[in-house]
């Protein structure tokens, strides 16, 4: 396995532009303001952060939804222009939250399945076919589920039909976008290790989008926490976990309820509420509810510094801000 | 006296195709100033249980029970009139969506009179004081501002505080919390829990709290009953739920926690939660259930002693380690 990293990205943002009624002007919302990351094959890139912190917009972008204002995307070393979309888009494939919501109710499983074949390649339909049900069984689902339709399946089949339509175009990158939030804990565990099996078997790269600390914690081996568009911290998942140099990720981690009855931890209580993303404070955007917010942090943004594991913060927790 | 009393309530709807069973034969106990935890899967009839005790219930429901009384009311075979004066009063609940249990017509400090209007009775000048008063208890900033704000107009958290504060407008001495965070983000989630635990220490009150997160179970209960398919399997205080399950289904839910993983591959549970059609003749869980037997498959288990947490199995695991010590 090279080093090279299967997709990269280099200060990407998205704008949105909002409001401009009758009397208003209208205001450029940033969605995400400037991320950089890598994603390698065979490896999981976790983003973690709370409603309204960009993660899904910038599941969007990666996946070819939506353009980014501004930086750049490459795949394979080569840049993701909205002229090459058509073609890109088969290496890089996401999977929904929702399994109710994300496959056609009209449609028969083996349709579902053989659409983006259709679509994409000229594979004639017995190939077609025989595709979708060897996937069928790579995903852990039985040969007759093929002629089945989706209000037939409970939330976690459904969700194994919505990866194994993911995976019919063999990408090279997933997105998957908080893939076992809407589902029970007792099937949670199950996608979980099918996702990490189809990683180990076809060395995919995973763009891991959640808010769940401990299901992060379990399939990453990157970390990047999001707050109002920015990378506030980034490294290696033990690093994350074990030593966060961001406020903001140690209040995430203890915010966290732990399974452990009587744990001893310290529970840090963030003041307030996330900032509309329309009004983010000058400075440092995390200032507002920091409780170790100097004068410095309001009038300066931090930037994300130190590699592998850096944070944007002048006055980090298990570390120093690098000038 | 228990605060609230439970026995053998089940709760049937009927569907087009057919009885559907969605709770079975629940008992439970509650005293007053009680955390107690009720946890499961969707659709094991946590909710259920606790709508047929508030009579929120459609009427496709039929509830019956041998016993169902709070505070020494009968709630089983109560006029309605009667009902409505307990419920919303010393009975309150707050639910998971608090986007879609507020009315978006009307500002949230109408609505939270309207409630201490019908139940107290106080005149406008102490409705809004009142209402000021439980904001801040709640943690609202600038409550008088906020009293004129409309619910699209406040954040996920700011709406779920506004709902405890109708809840406990009238002191109630059973708050009954449907997931109470499920549709908020972890660090507001911490402010919501530490919240009600507050209100609980400060006033006395019982607290139900229906969830199916573990992490807030551990962290917030006192005493847990787990649910599953509608039947109470097991219960237990927290600790020792979590340290020596009983019930197979509370072992395998643990040991489906990714934080308490010791390897890469989690442990599953195989199979789905049964439905209607598939309801198997003896233990619910015995399909899943990687220890069942013939007898578990053909009886249904009766729940065991305090002992062993009221456990409906067989055969309950950590049984060794309680007869040794």
């Amino acid at each position: 396995m090279s080093d090279a990293p299967v997709m990269q990205a280099t200060g990407l943002q998205r704008h949105y532009n909002v409001g401009g009624g009758l009397f208003q002007k209208s205001r450029v919302l940033k969605a995400v303001a400037g991320l950089d990351f890598e994603v390698h094959a065979g490896k999981t890139l976790a983003v973690v952060g709370e409603s309204g912190c960009g993660k899904s917009t910038l599941a969007r972008m990666v996946a070819m939804i939506e353009t980014p204002t501004e930086g750049s995307l490459t795949l394979d070393g080569k840049p993701v222009r909205a002229e090459d979309w058509a073609d890109l888009r088969q290496s890089v494939q996401i999977v929904f939250q929702d399994p109710y919501g994300s496959l056609n109710p009209r449609q028969r499983i083996g349709t579902i399945l053989m659409e983006p074949l259709m679509i994409n390649t000229k594979l004639s339909r017995a190939d077609r076919e025989a595709k979708a049900r060897e996937m069928l069984k790579l995903v852990g689902l039985r040969p007759e589920h093929f002629d089945r339709y989706p209000h037939m399946f409970s939330g976690g089949q459904r969700q194994r039909i919505a990866i194994a339509r993911a995976l019919m175009l063999d990408p090279k990158v997933l997105v998957l976008d908080e893939p076992v939030s809407a589902l029970d804990l007792s099937i949670q565990s199950a996608i979980l290790n099918l996702l990490l099996d189809l990683q180990e078997r076809l060395q995919l790269a995973y763009l891991f989008i959640s808010h769940d600390l401990s299901v992060v914690r379990h399939v990453a081996d990157d970390v990047i926490v999001m707050y109002l568009g920015r990378a506030v911290e980034k490294g290696p998942k033990a690093e994350v976990f074990d030593a966060p140099r961001h406020p903001y990720t140690k209040a995430l981690l203890s915010a966290t309820p732990r399974a452990e009855p009587g744990a001893e931890k310290e529970r840090i209580k963030l003041k307030g509420e996330l900032p509309s993303p329309l009004s983010i404070p000058d400075g440092c955007p995390f200032a507002p509810r920091c409780w170790k917010v100097q004068p410095k942090c309001r009038a300066e943004l931090p930037r994300l510094r130190g590699q592998p594991h850096g944070a944007a913060c002048f006055f980090p927790e298990n570390g120093t801000y690098p000038e | 006296m228990p605060l609230l009393r439970i026995r053998n309530l089940s709760v049937d709807f009927a569907t087009a195709s057919g009885a559907f069973r969605a709770v079975d034969a629940v008992d439970q106990d509650m005293e007053t100033g009680e955390i107690l935890a009720i946890v499961g899967e969707s659709g094991s009839g946590k909710s259920v249980s606790m709508l047929a005790l508030m009579g929120l219930l459609p009427w496709t429901a039929t509830v019956t029970a041998d016993e169902l009384s709070f505070d020494g009311h009968d709630l089983l075979n109560i006029a309605p009139r009667a009902r409505r004066k307990i419920v919303g009063n010393d009975l309150a609940m707050i639910f998971q969506e608090p986007m879609s249990s507020l009315n978006p017509c009307f500002t949230v400090g109408w609505q939270i009179k309207e409630a201490l209007r019908s139940h107290l009775g106080l005149n406008r000048k102490e409705r809004h004081a009142r209402a000021v008063e439980l904001f801040e208890q709640v943690g609202i900033p600038d409550p008088e501002k906020r009293l004129s704000a409309f619910p699209h107009q406040l954040s996920g958290g700011m709406n779920q505080r506004v709902m405890i504060a109708m809840a406990i407008a009238c002191k109630p001495k059973l708050l009954i919390a449907d997931e109470p965070t499920t549709a908020l983000d972890v660090t507001i989630q911490a402010q919501i829990l530490d919240l009600l635990a507050d209100l609980r220490r400060d006033t006395g009150m019982g607290l139900v709290l229906i969830t199916h997160d573990m992490g807030v179970v551990a962290e917030t209960a006192e005493r847990v009953s787990v649910q599953y398919a509608g039947q109470k399997v097991e219960e237990q205080p927290v600790g020792a739920l979590f340290a020596t399950p009983h019930h197979p289904y509370t072992g395998a839910l643990l040991d489906a926690l990714p934080e308490r993983a010791t390897e890469k591959k989690l442990p599953t549970i195989p199979g789905v939660v049964p439905g209607q059609f598939d309801r198997p003749a003896g233990c619910l869980f015995s399909p899943r259930c990687k220890f069942a037997n013939d007898k578990c498959r053909s009886t249904p288990p009766p729940p065991l002693g305090a002992d062993m947490g009221y456990a409906r199995c067989f055969y309950p695991l950590n049984a060794n380690e309680r007869i040794a010590s």
